[in-house]
């Protein structure tokens, strides 16, 4: 049986085909089918759903890359193509923050709460230092916001570790804490509250913490987007190249095997959840240096990037390169569905935000399901052979 | 008509891809016959019991049932066609009661409502008339491994099975709960119904089986009488060639103690203790084995030399270095090598590549990695190297170990502690679950590392491999040693002080 098949069995090469371009392939299945029930809701409404996504595809810009795209249609696709790439930076970071500690075996609910925290800590230093040159000033306040989101995260490891406490829990309990917290410091008089008193709303970074501008002129796209990218290189590298990373993977597939190893599990829980509010932290940072300036109170109640940020890394399957396209969909549909791009000829303008919604949830249900199909497909295969236990198909790291 | 056939299989093909996992395979099961299906793991037994009870379509052959050709296309068609099937792992529900599950599918009511009496009461007549006791209202999560397993046995006989299939029965039983169900076989053989009985154990085929069918890779290779067989035959049919069962072996030369254990005290998860002073050596180029039943400290002893729990107190000394208090990692640094008792759960990461899990010790040193980067190419250099010398098959370094058969895996684990060079290698459990091949592999290394002059701890439930193997054995029992014995003790003996029945040590 498989022990006389040389180095490749036939299930050898299945499962690689499924955990490789498969894996790939149902990302993309769960994307069109939940396109087509948000179409479905479409005409439900009486619209035509074909026109609706059509303006949809429209208003995220990315028919900037169609060269036949020409003239004043070029010029609005431009301006839409960067609020679609400023959307996507942070998050690709929050993602990152979700898919590190899951490889670590760990839920990471807290992204939203990291990244606050990550953008007050860019944003105080941002504005405390004055006459600093650009480079140093960004570059310290982005070490900031990483600090400043380890820590954060940090304490749900640790607490993990120490008592056991599961970080689900701490890690929501955390972002409650950032979120209030956060709102404090920016009215009443708190200690980010800018010059007038009547006004929720923090003092601006200085001119000399923003991030360089790379793309347009009304809000420009800015060097974030690289950090990003970058930071997808990291996390792939930390992961798979790095001695870190092999312990963080031991653990999150087997604690007691990696324990086994040699592997101090305590210490990878606190290190890995740290390492994930450092990407929350870094994606708060780039926000408020590239074009946000400074932090208004109802700001904190629109921000959704860290709970994005886990459908973003779930479609993505935890992957560098799957999170970099789940995050680009993700912030295109947000910008494309936004009322201002969505004509009420193509659909009712107060439901425009709500499709956007409706198909992120739809994917991560499709994304779920997907699973219990992959389950399914084990359980079939389970009563195949005799005593050799064929190759388990597992849903990519989930 | 005690010799009239009660099921027939013909030439029975099934194909999975390009695999043939059984190739015309014929069996002849007579009524009132315990008839044995030997062969190693992946010979295609379980295939043809899945073919026989529907869940398999073949591809080619007939299926003959007291003379007439059958298909069965369901499970639930092979239970109308009076065919049992008991799984190797249990389909039962745990919340429910015992016998809740035994009627499932077929329960007697009143009305809309489960007529539990009446359930009960049925469940009470057939275990009586078979002789197999259980507790009709007893929950089947509150029971043991070994009373689930007769639930399954009487689920089968409530629908009528006069053909049963036992799947690897005793591969979750304790060696008491195994003798129970031989006698439970033999009284249901009286009753007239025909068992087959899937197993890769020699001896127990030899104790239970009336005839022995032999499979390997698909195909049947003989069919012989009880009478007459013997372990190295069957052995021989199974693998293909001379196995030798009998572990080849020079006397023991040994040196200086290598691992030293004082008055060491363990307790387990409960705060309970159950290594309770304890004190032996080992010495370079020797292997120790404790035998005991399981539950006696044994896990205990292993994790504390391990560094995974945490003595009490006492002392261990590897190499002259005091190990007592220290990590996994520290233990391993000290030349500790250990092949665990659960390689599932403990000696391997199933969803890492072999070469990960060969690297699973040595990943932070050179050449695996360098200032915490790590080099992946020679993972898999090295991992191929390993996989080539102890000879793994069914897959190559970037194989998820997830995908290899028992033996393979256990191979992998052997590799990579062996490779470490360890002084003290401290062997759990290490031929579980194994077919003839792989223990024979196993064995043979132990034995070749002993040479080597590394001190190898054995610990197995497994008399026969204690006493195979060790040079000296002592006998672990309620966390203490009670005695100590040459190589060429008794079976009978040691099983009596392993019972606690003998205190007293006796000098080798």
């Amino acid at each position: 049986m498989s022990e006389g098949a040389g180095t490749d069995s036939g299930y050898e090469v299945v499962s690689r085909w499924y955990s490789g371009l498969g894996g790939f392939f149902t990302a993309i299945a769960a994307a069109v089918l939940a396109f087509f029930v948000g179409g479905l809701v479409v005409v439900a409404t009486g619209h035509d759903p074909f026109a609706a996504y059509k303006a949809i595809f429209a208003g995220t810009g990315l028919n900037w890359f169609f060269p036949w795209v020409q003239g004043d249609e070029r010029f609005s696709a431009a301006l839409d193509l960067q609020q679609t790439l400023i959307i996507t930076t942070p998050l690709i970071l929050t993602a990152l923050a979700v898919a590190f500690a899951f490889r670590c075996g760990m839920f990471n609910i807290g992204g939203q709460g990291q990244y606050f925290v990550g953008l007050l800590t860019a944003l105080y230093l941002g504005h405390v230092f004055v006459g600093m040159p650009r480079p140093l000033h960004v570059l310290i306040c982005c070490v900031g916001a990483i600090l400043g989101g380890m820590v954060w995260a940090g304490i749900a490891g640790f607490l993990k570790a120490a008592f056991g406490a599961h970080e689900v829990i701490s890690t929501i309990m955390l972002n409650w804490i950032a979120l209030w917290v956060g709102k404090y410091l920016v009215e009443l008089g708190g200690w980010m509250q800018g010059s007038e008193p009547d006004v929720p709303r923090s003092y601006d970074v200085a001119d000399s913490a923003k991030l360089w501008p790379i793309w347009g002129a009304l809000q420009p796209l800015h060097a974030g987007i690289f950090i990003a990218l970058f930071s997808l290189l990291v996390y792939h590298l930390l992961l798979n190249r790095t001695t870190l990373g092999y312990e963080v993977r031991a653990v999150g597939f087997n604690p007691e095997a990696a324990r086994y190893g040699g592997i101090n599990v305590s210490k990878n829980y606190i290190l890995a959840m740290g390492i994930a509010g450092a990407f929350a932290g870094l994606g708060g940072a780039l926000d408020i240096l590239g074009w946000k300036f400074h932090q208004a109170i109802n700001d904190y109640d629109v921000s959704a990037v860290g709970f994005v940020g886990i459908a973003v890394a779930l479609l993505g399957r935890n992957k560098a390169v799957g999170i970099l396209f789940a995050a680009l969909l993700f912030g295109a549909l947000q910008v494309g569905t936004s009322p201002r791009q969505l004509s009420g000829t193509d659909f009712p303008a107060e439901l425009a935000t709500n499709l956007s919604t409706m198909i992120q949830a739809l994917i991560i249900l499709f994304v779920g399901a997907e699973l219990l199909i992959v389950y399914a497909w084990n359980a079939r295969r389970k009563v195949g052979f005799g005593g050799t236990s064929p190759p388990r198909v597992k849903a990519q790291e989930l | 008509m005690p010799d009239s056939l009660a099921l027939q299989l013909e030439g029975v093909t099934k194909r999975f891809g390009a695999l043939v996992a059984n190739d015309k395979i014929d069996l002849e099961l007579r009524r009132g016959e315990i008839h044995a299906l030997l062969g190693e793991n992946g010979a295609g037994k379980s295939t043809l019991m899945n073919v026989l009870y529907g869940l398999h379509k073949p591809d080619e052959g007939r299926m003959l049932l007291d003379g007439e050709e059958v298909h069965i296309d369901s499970p639930s068609q092979a239970i109308g066609m009076g065919i049992g099937m008991v799984h190797q792992h249990f389909m039962l529900i745990p919340v429910m009661t015992v016998a809740e599950n035994i009627v499932l599918a077929a329960e007697p009511t009143t009305g809309p409502f489960l007529d539990e009496g009446t359930a009960e009461n049925r469940v009470r007549d057939l275990s009586e008339r078979f002789g197999l006791a259980v507790r009709p209202d007893a929950r089947v999560e509150s029971i043991s491994v070994g009373m689930q397993q007769r639930v399954e046995i009487l689920k089968a006989l409530y629908r009528g099975a006069e053909i049963l299939i036992l799947d690897e029965p005793t591969a979750v039983l304790t060696p008491q709960e195994s003798s129970e169900l031989f006698e439970i076989i033999n009284s249901l053989k009286s009753e007239g119904k025909s068992i087959i009985f899937i197993s890769h154990k020699l001896n127990e085929v030899l104790e239970i089986a009336d005839r022995i069918t032999v499979l390997r890779r698909g195909k049947t290779i003989d069919t012989v009488p009880r009478e007459g067989a013997t372990e190295d035959g069957l052995a021989r049919l199974m693998v293909g060639r001379d196995v030798i069962l009998r572990v080849d072996k020079t006397k023991a030369e040994p040196g200086d103690p290598v691992l030293s254990v004082e008055d060491l005290r363990v307790d387990d998860e409960r705060g309970l203790e159950c290594v309770r002073g304890l004190s032996f050596e080992v010495r370079a180029g020797e292997i120790v084995g404790i035998a005991g039943v399981d539950g006696n400290g044994q896990t205990e002893l292993i994790d504390a030399i391990t560094g995974l729990r945490r003595p009490r107190a006492g002392r261990i000394v590897v190499a002259g270095e005091d190990i007592t208090r220290e990590s996994p990692r520290d233990a391993l640094d000290a030349g500790v090598g250990h092949i665990p008792e659960d390689r599932q759960v403990r000696g391997l990461v199933l969803d890492f590549s072999l070469a990960e899990n060969i690297a699973l010790h040595d990943y932070r040193q050179e050449p695996d990695s360098k200032y915490g980067w790590l080099f992946p190419k020679r993972l898999i250099a090295r991992a191929r190297e390993l996989l080539k010398e102890f000879d793994v098959r069914g897959g190559g370094p970037a194989t998820r170990a997830s995908a290899l058969s028992g033996g393979n895996q256990q191979k992998v684990i052997v590799a990579r502690e062996v490779s470490r060079d360890p002084s003290v290698l401290v062997a759990a459990q290490p031929t579980r679950g194994l077919d003839v091949g792989a223990i024979e592999f196993v064995h043979r290394r132990l034995v070749e590392e002993r040479d080597e002059g590394r001190a190898i701890l054995l610990v197995s439930f497994e008399l026969d491999e204690i006493l195979s193997l060790s040079d000296r054995i002592l006998v672990i029992y309620e966390g203490q040693i009670v005695a100590e014995y040459g190589p060429d003790v008794s079976e009978d003996e040691i099983g009596l002080t392993m019972l606690g029945g003998k205190k007293e040590a006796t000098a080798a």
